[in-house]
C-alpha cells in the first residue's frame, strides 16, 4: 500500500446525498410480464408481491423506478437490467 | 414439438424436451444472436482496455434491434450514455453471445433426436436471457409494438412476416413456460 502525497486535497464537500440517483425500468411491448416479474425477484431480491407491483406499473405506466443508491449502484443495476435484456436507464432523482 | 416440466432432481429451473428440428433452429437462431451482437474478432486497438472491458469506440447502433440489446442508459445525456457505452458495452456484449453460444453448443451435442435438458444455474441463466435477446430481436425487426400484436397474429400465410412471427411465438411460448416453472415451483 502507498502513502498517500501529502499535496492531496480533499473534494470541498460532497454533495450528493447517499440515495441521489434513480433505476428505470421502461415498458416495451416484447418482454414478458412473466419475466420482468421474475428479473426483479432475482436481481433486486424483491418478494412476489413488491416484484409484481413494479412490473405492473411498468406495464401500466410506462415506466417504473425500480432502485436508489448511488451513482455506481445505480450503474451496476442498469448494467444488469440490459444484461437481462430490458430497458433501463439511470437519472438524478429530482 | 417442445415440453417444459419441472426438473427432475427437483433443483430450481426447468426441464425442456425439444423435438430435433427445433433444437436445429434454436441452434441456428443461436449464431445468428452471436453474429449480431458478438464482441467483433479483431485485435483490440488498446489490449490494455480490452482487457479491462474498456472499448474506446463503442457507438450506439445504427441497428435498431442491437440496439434494443445495447441500449442508452440515460434518457437526455448522449455524453452520459457515450461514457457508460465505453465501459460496459463490451462485457454486456461478450454476456449475450456467451449465453447464445451455450444454447447452441447445448443443442447441438446432443441434437439426434431431439434434446432434454435440465435448465438449471448458469445453464438457466444462459437460456433466460438468450431467450429473451432472441424475442427482443425479432420484435424489433418485426415492429412489434402493444398495437400491432393483433395484426400480426392475424397475417395470411403467404405474408413473408408469418415464419418470424411463428417462431417469436413459440420462443414466446418457450420462455413463458421455463420462467413459470421458476415462479410457481412444485410444491
Amino acid at each position: 500500500m502507498s502513502v498517500a502525497p501529502a499535496e492531496i486535497v480533499q473534494p470541498e464537500t460532497v454533495v450528493t446525498t447517499e440515495r441521489a440517483w434513480i433505476t428505470i425500468v421502461w415498458n416495451d411491448p416484447v418482454n414478458l410480464m412473466s419475466y420482468v416479474t421474475y428479473v426483479f425477484m432475482e436481481y433486486f431480491h424483491y418478494d412476489r408481491a413488491m416484484a409484481e407491483k413494479l412490473m405492473m406499473d411498468v406495464h401500466e405506466k410506462g415506466r417504473a423506478v425500480v432502485s436508489s443508491g448511488t451513482r455506481e449502484e445505480m450503474e451496476r443495476d442498469v448494467t444488469a437490467m440490459h444484461g437481462y435484456g430490458l430497458w433501463a436507464t439511470m437519472q438524478r432523482d429530482d | 414439438m417442445v415440453r417444459i416440466l419441472p426438473t427432475a432432481s427437483g433443483e430450481r429451473g426447468a426441464r425442456i424436451e425439444l423435438a430435433e428440428v427445433e433444437a436445429a433452429l434454436l441452434a441456428s437462431l443461436a449464431q445468428q444472436l452471436v453474429d449480431l451482437v458478438g464482441v467483433p474478432d479483431e485485435p483490440a486497438a488498446d489490449p490494455l482496455a480490452a482487457l479491462v472491458g474498456i472499448d474506446p469506440h463503442a457507438a450506439p447502433s445504427e441497428d435498431p434491434a442491437v440496439l434494443r440489446l445495447l441500449p442508452d442508459a440515460f434518457v437526455d445525456d448522449d455524453e452520459a450514455s457515450a461514457e457508460f457505452r465505453r465501459f460496459t458495452e463490451r462485457d454486456l456484449r461478450e454476456r449475450k453471445s456467451r449465453d447464445a453460444r451455450a444454447v447452441a453448443a447445448d443443442v447441438t451435442t446432443s441434437a439426434e433426436g431431439g434434446v432434454v435438458l435440465d435448465l438449471t444455474g448458469e445453464r438457466l441463466a444462459n437460456w433466460l436471457g438468450m431467450f429473451n435477446d432472441a424475442r427482443l430481436v425479432l420484435g424489433s425487426r418485426l415492429g412489434i409494438t402493444d398495437d400491432s400484436h393483433d395484426e400480426l397474429a392475424d397475417l395470411a400465410p403467404d405474408d413473408s412476416r408469418a415464419p418470424l412471427v411463428e417462431l417469436y411465438g413459440w420462443l414466446t411460448y418457450v420462455q413463458d413456460g421455463i420462467v413459470q416453472q421458476l415462479l410457481e415451483p412444485p410444491a
